[in-house]
Order: C-alpha cells, then sequence, then structure tokens
C-alpha cells in the first residue's frame, strides 16, 4: 500500500487550513478552516490505522473523538461569533483587539 | 524530725514537778499552722462560698480557741513545760531550729489570742459587710493571728524574729485596708516604718545573744543568763538595751509610740485585734519571755524598761485627753496602759505585767469593738458627733461601760486586780516616784475614758441620721467580752486565789519575784481613789457644771493643751528632724546624679546617635539604596513600557508570529540533524 499520496493530501489539507486561518478575516471563515485542520488529522490516523492493521483500532476511535470535539467545538466558536457579532455588528477578526495593551 | 529539747531535764531541774503535756503539746503545732493553711485556702476559695472566705477564717480561729483553752485547762491542773524543735538548717555552729514552746507563758498567750480574735472575727463578718476587698480582709485577718502565733510558740529567737516580722507586715496589709485614700496608706507605711527602726535593735540584740551563748534556743539562753555565763554577762546590757528598743517598737513605748495612733486608719476589727492581743502585747511578751534575763543579768537595763514605761503611761495618757475621735482615745488609752505593762515588767513584778496584759486584751478587745459598733451606727470617728446614744445602742452602751470600769480599775473588775498589782510591786519595790506617776496615771485613764463616754453616750445627738443598734452578730461577741472584762481579773486575787501566778510561772527557768501575799492597802487606796476621782472629775466637768460640747474649753489650759494637741511635737519632730533631712539631702544627692551624669550620659549618646543617624541617612539611605530600588523600578517601567506594544490584540498576527517561530525551529532541527 502506497500512503505517500494519502499523507500528501492531508498535509495539503492541513497547510490549507493554516493559511484560511492566518489570512482570512471572517472569523466563520476562520472556524472553518480550523476544520480543515481537524479533518487533516483524522486522515493521518485512519490511514496509519489501516496501514499498521492496528487490532485495537485507536487510529479509528481517535478520530471519532476528534469529529465530536469538532463539533462541539464549532457549536462554542459559532455561539462566540455571534455574541460578538450581536454586539458590534462586525465579524473582522482586525476589530476583535480588546486584549490589546 | 522533729526533737524534744533533749537538754530539758538537765535545764529544767525545777521543772520536774510540770508534766510534758503529752500529745496535746506534741500537736500545738497544728495551731500555729492552721491559720496559715486557712489564709491559704480563703484566698483560693475564698470568693466561692457564701460568706467570702470568713466561714474559713472563724472556723480555724475557732479550733485555736478550742485547742488554746484545752492546754490552758492542762496547764491550770497539771502545769505544763515542754519545747520541741525542728531542724531546718545551719550557720556555722548556729543551727536554724524552728519549733514551738508550751508553758504556761505561751498557753496564756495562745488562749488570749485565740479568745480575742475568735470574737473579733466573728464581730468583723458583720462589720465589714459589704466593704471592699472583703475576702483579702479575712486573709491578712487570719495571717495576723497565725503570726502571732508564730511569734508566742516559737522556742528560738529566730523564729521570734520572723513571727515578729510577720506581725508586722500583716499590720501594714491591714491598717493600710482602705488605701485608696493617702492618709490610710502614710499611716500603713508610718506603722511599718517605725515598727522597722526599732527592728534593727531587736535584731542586733539577738545576734548578740545568738553568738555569745551559741543557739538560738530562747531557752538555753536564758540557762546560761542565770548560770553565770560570762560571755552573755558582758553584752548583757547592750543586748538587754537592744532588745528592749525591739520591744519599744512593737509595744508602743514613748516616743516610738506614733505610730500606734495613726494605725486607726484601719477598719475597727484590727485596731481591737491590734491593741488586744496580736500586735502590742508583742513587745511585753518579748520582755516577759527573756524576763530571767532582765531579772538576773540585765539588771540595769530594766531601769530604762522602767523609766520608758512610766513616761508611757503618763505622757500616752495626757494625749488621750485631748481626742475628738473615739479609736484614738483608746489608741492612746493602750499606748498608757502598755506603759503600765512595761513598768511592771521593769519593776521586776512579771506577774502583774502579765496580768495587766491579760485583762487589758479582754477590756480594750470590748472598747474597741464597742467603738467600731458606735462608729458602724452614726458613720463618724468623732466623738463631735456622737452623743446621746445611750438610749439608741443600749447594748453597746452596757458593754462600753463594762469596759470602761474595767479599765478605769475599779473593783471588782478585771482592771483593778491588774493595776492594783502592778501599785502594789512598784510600792514594795521602793519606787516611790513611779508609784505616784502610775497611781496618777490611773486617775488620768478613769478621767479621759468617762470623758469619752460622756461624749459618746450622754447629752445630745450632734450627728446626722439616725443611728441604730448593731446587729447580733456583733452585739454578742461585745456581751462575751464584757463577761470575760468582769471576770478575768478573778484569776489573781491577792489573799484569795492567785492562780494566775502559777499560770504564768510555769517555766522551765523558774522566775524570782514578789508575789504579795495580800492587798497592799496603800497602793489599793491609792490606785482606786485616783480612779474615782477620775471619773468624778470628768464627771463635773462633762456633766454637772457643763456638758460634752463645752467641757473642754475649761480644761483648755494653754499651752498645755497645744502642746498635747500636736502631739508633743513628736510627729512634727521625725518629719522635720529626720525625715527630711535625709530625704532632702537624698533627694539632692539623687538629684544631682541623675542630672549631672546620667542625662549628661545619655545626652552624648543621644547626639553621637543622631549625628550617626544624619550620615545614614543621607549617605546611605538617600543616595544608595533609594537610588538603586528607584532606577530599577524605573528601568523595568521603561523596558514594560516598550514590550507591551506588541501585544496588539491581534490573534492572526500572533498566530503568525508563532508559526514562524515553529518554522525557525524546524529548519534549525533538521539542517542539524
Amino acid at each position: 500500500m502506497n500512503i505517500v499520496p494519502i499523507l500528501v493530501t492531508a498535509a495539503a489539507l492541513f497547510s490549507l487550513g493554516i493559511y484560511g486561518i492566518l489570512v482570512r478575516r471572517n472569523a466563520v471563515m476562520v472556524l472553518l478552516a480550523i476544520e480543515l485542520m481537524l479533518n487533516s488529522v483524522n486522515i493521518n490516523f485512519i490511514l496509519f490505522d489501516a496501514y499498521l492493521r492496528d487490532t485495537l483500532l485507536q487510529g479509528q476511535i481517535f478520530s471519532i473523538f476528534i469529529i465530536t470535539v469538532a463539533a462541539a467545538e464549532v457549536g462554542i466558536g459559532l455561539a462566540i461569533v455571534l455574541m460578538v457579532f450581536r454586539n458590534r455588528q462586525t465579524a473582522n477578526l482586525n476589530d476583535f483587539d480588546l486584549l490589546k495593551w | 524530725m522533729v526533737n524534744n529539747n533533749l537538754l530539758l531535764p538537765q535545764f529544767f531541774a525545777e521543772a520536774k514537778s510540770f508534766t510534758d503535756g503529752g500529745l496535746l503539746a506534741e500537736y500545738a503545732w497544728t495551731i500555729v499552722v492552721l491559720p496559715f493553711i486557712a489564709a491559704l485556702a480563703i484566698t483560693f476559695f475564698g470568693k466561692k462560698l457564701p460568706y467570702g472566705g470568713a466561714e474559713i477564717a472563724v472556723g480555724s480561729i475557732l479550733f485555736i480557741f478550742v485547742y488554746s483553752f484545752s492546754l490552758l485547762i492542762l496547764n491550770i491542773t497539771k502545769g505544763v513545760v515542754n519545747e520541741f524543735y525542728v531542724q531546718v538548717g545551719s550557720i556555722g555552729k548556729l543551727s536554724l531550729e524552728f519549733g514551738w514552746v508550751v508553758d504556761g507563758l505561751s498557753i496564756m498567750m495562745y488562749f488570749v489570742v485565740g479568745t480575742v480574735s475568735l470574737l473579733v472575727f466573728i464581730y468583723a463578718v458583720e462589720y465589714m459587710k459589704g466593704e471592699i476587698r472583703y475576702t483579702f480582709f479575712f486573709t491578712s485577718l487570719t495571717l495576723f493571728a497565725g503570726s502571732m502565733l508564730v511569734l508566742v510558740s516559737s522556742p528560738t529567737l529566730l523564729q521570734l524574729l520572723i513571727g515578729w516580722e510577720l506581725v508586722g507586715v500583716c499590720s501594714y496589709l491591714l491598717i493600710g485596708h482602705y488605701w485608696e485614700e493617702k492618709e490610710n496608706s502614710s499611716a500603713a507605711m508610718k506603722a511599718f516604718i517605725t515598727n522597722k527602726v526599732a527592728d534593727v535593735g531587736l535584731m542586733i540584740g539577738i545576734i548578740m545573744l545568738a553568738l555569745s551563748v551559741g543557739t538560738f534556743r530562747i531557752s538555753e539562753i536564758l540557762y546560761s543568763a542565770t548560770h553565770g555565763n560570762e560571755n552573755i554577762s558582758n553584752i548583757a546590757l547592750i543586748a538587754g538595751v537592744l532588745l528592749f528598743i525591739g520591744a519599744m517598737g512593737k509595744s508602743a513605748q514613748f516616743p516610738l509610740h506614733v505610730w500606734l495612733p495613726d494605725a486607726m486608719a484601719g477598719p475597727t476589727p484590727v485596731s481591737a485585734l491590734m491593741h488586744a492581743a496580736t500586735m502590742v502585747t508583742a513587745g511585753v511578751y518579748l520582755l516577759a519571755r527573756m524576763f530571767p534575763f532582765y531579772e538576773g543579768v540585765a539588771a540595769p537595763a530594766r531601769e530604762l524598761v522602767l523609766l520608758i514605761g512610766v513616761l508611757t503611761l503618763f505622757f500616752g495618757g495626757c494625749l488621750a485627753i485631748v481626742q475628738d475621735d473615739l479609736k484614738k482615745v483608746l489608741a492612746y488609752s493602750t499606748v498608757s496602759q502598755l506603759g503600765y505593762m512595761v513598768t511592771a515588767i521593769g519593776a521586776g513584778a512579771y506577774t502583774a505585767g502579765l496580768l495587766h496584759l491579760w485583762t487589758h486584751a479582754f477590756f480594750k478587745a470590748l472598747l474597741f469593738l464597742g467603738a467600731g459598733s458606735v462608729i458602724h451606727a452614726v458613720h463618724s470617728n468623732n466623738m463631735s458627733e456622737m452623743g446621746g446614744l445611750k438610749d439608741v445602742m443600749p447594748k453597746t452602751f452596757k458593754t462600753f461601760i463594762i469596759g470602761t470600769i474595767a479599765l478605769a480599775g475599779l473593783p471588782p473588775l478585771a482592771g483593778f486586780f491588774s493595776k492594783d498589782e502592778i501599785l502594789a510591786s512598784l510600792s514594795h519595790e521602793g519606787y516611790t516616784l513611779y508609784f505616784a506617776v502610775a497611781a496618777f496615771g490611773a486617775f488620768i485613764t478613769s478621767f479621759y475614758m468617762t470623758r469619752a463616754v460622756i461624749k459618746t453616750f450622754f447629752g445630745e445627738y450632734r450627728g446626722d441620721g439616725h443611728p441604730h443598734e448593731s446587729e447580733q452578730l456583733m452585739t454578742i461577741p461585745l456581751i462575751a467580752l464584757s463577761v470575760l472584762a468582769v471576770i478575768s481579773g478573778w484569776v489573781n486575787i491577792p489573799g484569795v486565789y492567785t492562780g494566775f501566778t502559777s499560770w504564768v510561772g510555769t517555766r522551765g527557768i523558774p522566775i524570782k519575784e514578789y508575789h504579795p501575799e495580800s492587798f497592799d492597802l496603800v497602793a489599793m487606796f491609792s490606785g482606786l481613789s485616783a480612779g474615782v476621782a477620775g471619773i468624778a472629775a470628768a464627771y463635773l466637768l462633762y456633766m454637772k457644771f457643763g456638758n460634752a460640747e463645752t467641757g473642754d474649753q475649761k480644761i483648755k489650759i494653754q499651752p498645755v493643751w497645744g502642746i498635747l494637741e500636736n502631739k508633743y511635737y513628736l510627729d512634727d519632730f521625725y518629719m522635720k528632724g529626720i525625715v527630711d533631712p535625709i530625704k532632702s539631702s537624698i533627694a539632692k544627692a539623687v538629684n544631682g546624679f541623675n542630672s549631672n551624669v546620667i542625662d549628661r550620659f545619655i545626652n552624648n549618646v543621644a547626639l553621637l546617635m543622631s549625628f550617626f543617624g544624619k550620615i545614614v541617612y543621607s549617605n546611605l539611605d538617600q543616595d544608595g539604596i533609594d537610588k538603586v530600588v528607584n532606577s530599577v523600578s524605573v528601568g523595568t517601567e521603561n523596558v514594560g513600557g516598550q514590550l507591551k506594544l506588541i501585544q496588539t490584540g491581534r490573534v492572526q498576527q500572533y498566530l503568525s508570529l508563532f508559526l514562524s517561530g515553529v518554522l525557525v525551529v524546524s529548519i534549525i532541527f533538521f539542517v542539524l540533524y
């Protein structure tokens, strides 16, 4: 089994996520980019689980955990964004500078 | 370990006819120790008890009374002579011993202390009710009685000295009971200091005697004195005088009597106890205890004793005439009566002196308690605010009258027999002048007592408020004492019954003195007529041809009255002549030392310190430490001000920086490996 193309796919997906986080100004888009990164990790887990034929299926179990945590994280993240938008009428991350000196 | 005096049979060849007292004598130490235990118990538990500790005091004294009464009965029936010693240590060859002596003299004193204390304690329960420091008062009172028992029970001069000083301390506490007022605390101080002056004499005398004989034991000293010991006869005169100086202080002999009237500042029960049983009799007791010594080798010192005694009885009595304070009349009366006792001892009349001590204890306690009862009712000590009390206070009046007659020396009351015995002895020993003064003293005695009675109980009431008879707890001791004031003289009626002579004569060393077989008619007649004349004179002055207020006017003969009112200027002399010069010179010296030496030293130290302080402040503190601290803080602030600018609050910027960091680290990692 050739794992290299799949690893490259996952790495590309991860880099895409990082890129999205760094350049996107909209908070919702940043959250989506985080999802990309999490999914690239999932791919890695599944890949190595299958590749190493793990009898305990740890890679698959972990990826299910990550999906669950991602769902919860997106729920909280969207709620925060919503509250911020309601208060400040914007979702632009550059305007969220309350922690400035 | 308790030792009998092993040499007793050898010493007391004459004492063989007496018993050793058996168990009763062996356990006589209980009556000495008990008051101290009781005082401790009162201190710790007194305040929790319903009568504030008074019940413990009365209970312990009741035991002492019963025990001393049993001893007295035993002494009357069989005669007891015994001594017990407990050695506690030694100084060179001198062994320090405590113990107790049981013989006629000490048993008589136990009984006097026990009886008078018991009645005074019962009286005080009511009299002191509601006063401050009630429990403490009973602690001190019990200690007072206990100290006196230590004194009279002592077989060694050392223990006698300890008891002597304990009595002084307790009297100080009790006289100053109301110490919140300056007057009272000064009176306490005066009593204490006057006694201390005299105690120096006593102490030197004791040391001389102890060193010359090589023991503190009184019986051995007396044995040496009566059996021609060279050492003791050489110092006998000086030691005798020194011991007597000690006795002068405690027994308030002229001119050291000044503390006694001031001691009236204490509560009345204290005065009663002090004047009857526990303090002023100590000096007379000392002279009586050492009587074989004074009778023999120290006979020349007795001349001084006699002279001082006569002076005291005369001058003390004169002072009593001019007093307005009822208690002070009685106080000077005590001075005068103590003069009689000392006169008797000085004249070599051992029994007569002790008989007067015995009777005087009862009727003087009675008079004081009566005066206390009056004072309790009218809330004043001054006779000018009394008068007319005979109807409102019948019991007090009757008992006071009995005490007065007993003191004035009319038969068949107690004072007659004792005073008569003293006069008879003076006349027998051939002291005609002293006899005349003593007889005149009897006139003075009955004069001032009648004056006091008239001013207190007759005429119109001159005070405020409505006096009433005292409580039963106060009148019962009065009645008991008035019975004793009547009958206590009957123990020694010349020619009829002279038991008292053998009671107090029951001593290891026999007393050689003159015992009158019958009444000395001349002495009796002069004493009696002087007494009656005194009463009559006072009656005429204050009742018949005048009243309580105007009576004093007629005898105000200047300058005599003025001298008397100023107490012969003795207090002034002591104050201006002795206390002030010493005080001012010492004060000046101390002040000079203070300002020239101590102050200068302190000032210089302070100057030096402030100089150093300035240097340290400006150079080290301001220029050194403060600068470092300030620059550190300024530097921190500047760095912080610059560094805070990187906190932009932009999450994506943070992340980019973080990632570039990770990138750099990764590149380094790859390059290296």
